[in-house]
């Protein structure tokens, strides 16, 4: 057939264009000149220079308490948001409440950032609060901003859910939290968790909305980046970029493989109940198959 | 394609030939009542606490930058005047329509706007002309390939924005690899002014916003049903034919949903264009960030940010509607 080789030839064509600038990326990090496009031999100066500058690391760490606050509000907000939208059916103001959660996503940031940024200073102006911009104004905004996405996640995984086995619960007389910490959150923890874990990479990532609503204060990490950027490319944002695709990826692939283990030891857990009930039950009916993923 | 069956979980319940004990089914009858009567409160505290947030942090935000770019610009902080004024009993509105009058006077404005509108709907239809086939062929892949060939669509997504696009300048550069090649590959005599272009900024766009053209595109692609490809080419459509008249018009709702999520984001974008792009490439977010942070002038941006609004309203919509059609769907089914 020759369609499919032309279409994996575009497929391998579209994978290099997305692969390939990273890759040299990492690969000039390694290069001992400062001429960021010309080979020098190998070194590792840069990620010494890196570890040198305080300047980057206080904005890293900053960025770090930053991301994980935020990601963590977004988890909570975003779960709540995904679970109205999945599960309580059809209320008055539904398609309200659903524009709402999913118009953050759409929403180009310059827009996001000023508002956010004109409701901070407003509030401040009325109430005295949040005094000067800084990481408070920050995490709220990228609580704002990240929530939709965890939403539309646990949303997903919560429409292909089975109802019944919430259901079974209240039937035996547990209260809707206890069913939603005992039954609920434990099948939905891969889609929870991967909410968070892109809430905190989109918030460590946010250039346009913190440059709004940062102050003189409190310079994130990807801010400190851009406007080094614009001063000229050094290797030691190469250098930096290394680390933090490193860690990213690593981060990735650690919770792609938990899933993936969760995702084997519930279908273990499904067989043996379903072994067990069999056993247990000499019905004359054949056990139910499982509902039809 | 569950909630359509019954729920297991009460089958044997009813099944069950004999009786239960009557003090049980009553105690059931009672905890389902009691179960009715705390769930709407539950469920109200879980719709309000999301829903308030992004009240006060999304919405309310909008008609704040509505009213501030009515007002006027002034030396103080917050760099505007007051809209409401109260004065000797009485209370004044002072609605300035200056802004606006300012940004239909100045082309700078309307040139900006217009090359916004054309580098993002180029970039989306390249895009979609590299996303489709490459989504085609993940879709059409072996099922224990597809998952994987997926994950490598997602992960650069997941690895930083700011240094994909930082990637590209060591690239583009005048001295950059890509014209290193070029020029060692005999194609070009003299290194390719592409850095600081629109060139770049269409190639830091298609770039950046391909994975978010392929995941929709995937996820109809491949929901599709092979048999009507079969039934095509059973009555005789050639498989050009047959993708023209079959494949593409059922992929129609991941070709709208991957176009909106790069053209949005796409037209109001203001890292890409701030790094890669040169003078040529004026873009409306680069405009409303130097009328906010170089100039001052929150009023202007903010009329700026609104007119951009105004711009984008119809995809948004558009991007709405066809979501909710789409929940609607996956919840009958």
């Amino acid at each position: 057939m020759r369609r499919p080789n032309f279409l994996y030839m575009i497929l391998a064509l579209g994978f290099a264009f997305l692969y390939v600038p990273i890759l040299l990326l990492v690969i000039y990090s390694f290069n001992a000149s400062r001429l960021v496009t010309l080979w020098g031999g190998f070194s590792t100066q840069w990620y010494a220079s890196l570890l040198g500058n305080q300047q980057l690391l206080s904005a890293a760490w900053l960025s770090l308490q930053i991301a994980a606050l935020s990601a963590t509000g977004a988890t909570v907000l975003g779960t709540m948001a995904g679970m109205v939208m999945a599960r309580f059916g059809r209320f008055r103001g539904r398609a309200i409440v659903g524009a709402l959660v999913t118009a953050p996503l759409v929403m180009p940031e310059v827009i996001t950032g000023l508002s956010l940024l004109l409701l901070f200073v407003s509030l401040e102006d009325l109430i005295g609060w949040p005094e000067g911009r800084g990481m408070t104004t920050i995490t709220l905004a990228h609580v704002t901003f990240t929530m939709a996405f965890v939403a539309v996640i646990v949303q997903s995984r919560m429409a292909s859910l089975d109802e019944s086995i919430e259901e079974a619960a209240m039937d035996l007389g547990a209260r809707p939290a206890k069913v939603f910490f005992v039954i609920t959150l434990p099948i939905i923890a891969p889609a929870v968790v991967s909410g968070w874990l892109l809430a905190f990479t989109l918030s460590l990532d946010d250039v346009v909305i913190s440059n709004f609503v940062s102050g003189p204060g409190a310079t994130p990490l990807p801010i400190e980046i851009f406007s080094s950027i614009r001063l000229g490319v050094t290797p030691e944002i190469n250098a930096l970029a290394t680390i933090i695709v490193g860690l990213v990826s690593a981060g990735i692939l650690a919770a792609g493989l938990w899933s993936a283990r969760q995702e084997r030891q519930r279908r273990r857990d499904e067989q043996l109940a379903r072994q067990g009930a069999g056993e247990l039950m000499p019905i004359s009916s054949p056990p139910q198959d499982a509902p039809p993923h | 394609m569950i909630q359509a069956s019954p729920p297991p979980a009460a089958k044997p319940a009813a099944a069950t030939p004999v009786a239960a004990p009557p003090t049980l089914a009553a105690r059931g009858g009672f905890q389902r009542a009691l179960r009715h009567r705390l769930l709407p409160r539950g469920r109200s505290l879980v719709t309000v606490v999301p829903v308030f947030w992004l009240l006060l942090f999304f919405l309310v935000p909008f008609g704040i930058v509505l009213k501030i770019s009515l007002s006027e610009a002034a030396i103080a902080m917050p760099p505007y005047e007051p809209l409401f004024a109260w004065a000797e009993n009485v209370l004044t509105l002072r609605l300035n329509l200056g802004n606006y009058l300012f940004m239909l006077e100045d082309s700078l404005y309307a040139v900006a706007y217009l090359n916004s509108l054309k580098i993002a709907a180029l970039s989306t239809l390249m895009c979609l002309l590299l996303g489709y086939p490459m989504a085609y062929a993940i879709a059409r892949a072996a099922p224990e390939w597809r998952s994987p060939l997926l994950m490598l669509v997602i992960l650069p997504f997941w690895t930083s924005f700011l240094i994909r696009v930082y990637a590209w300048i060591g690239i583009l550069k005048q001295e950059g690899l890509l014209n290193q090649f070029l020029l060692w590959l005999g194609v070009i005599d003299a290194p390719l002014h592409i850095l600081y272009s629109e060139t770049a900024v269409y190639i830091g766009i298609v770039y950046s916003y391909l994975p978010f053209m392929i995941l929709p595109l995937y996820a109809t692609l491949e929901k599709l049903d092979l048999t009507l490809l079969e039934a095509a080419a059973d009555l005789g459509a050639r498989p050009w034919k047959a993708f023209v008249s079959v494949t593409l018009p059922l992929s129609l709702p991941g070709v709208i949903a991957g176009s909106l999520l790069v053209f949005i984001p796409a037209v109001g974008e203001f890292v890409i264009p701030s790094l890669l792009g040169g003078p040529d490439a004026l873009m409306i977010g680069t405009v409303l960030w130097n009328e906010f942070s170089a100039n001052r002038d929150w009023p202007v941006a903010s009329a700026v940010a609104i007119a951009l609004l105004l711009l984008l309203v119809v995809p948004i919509m558009i991007f709405q509607h066809q979501q909710g059609k789409q929940q609607a769907a996956e919840a009958r089914r």
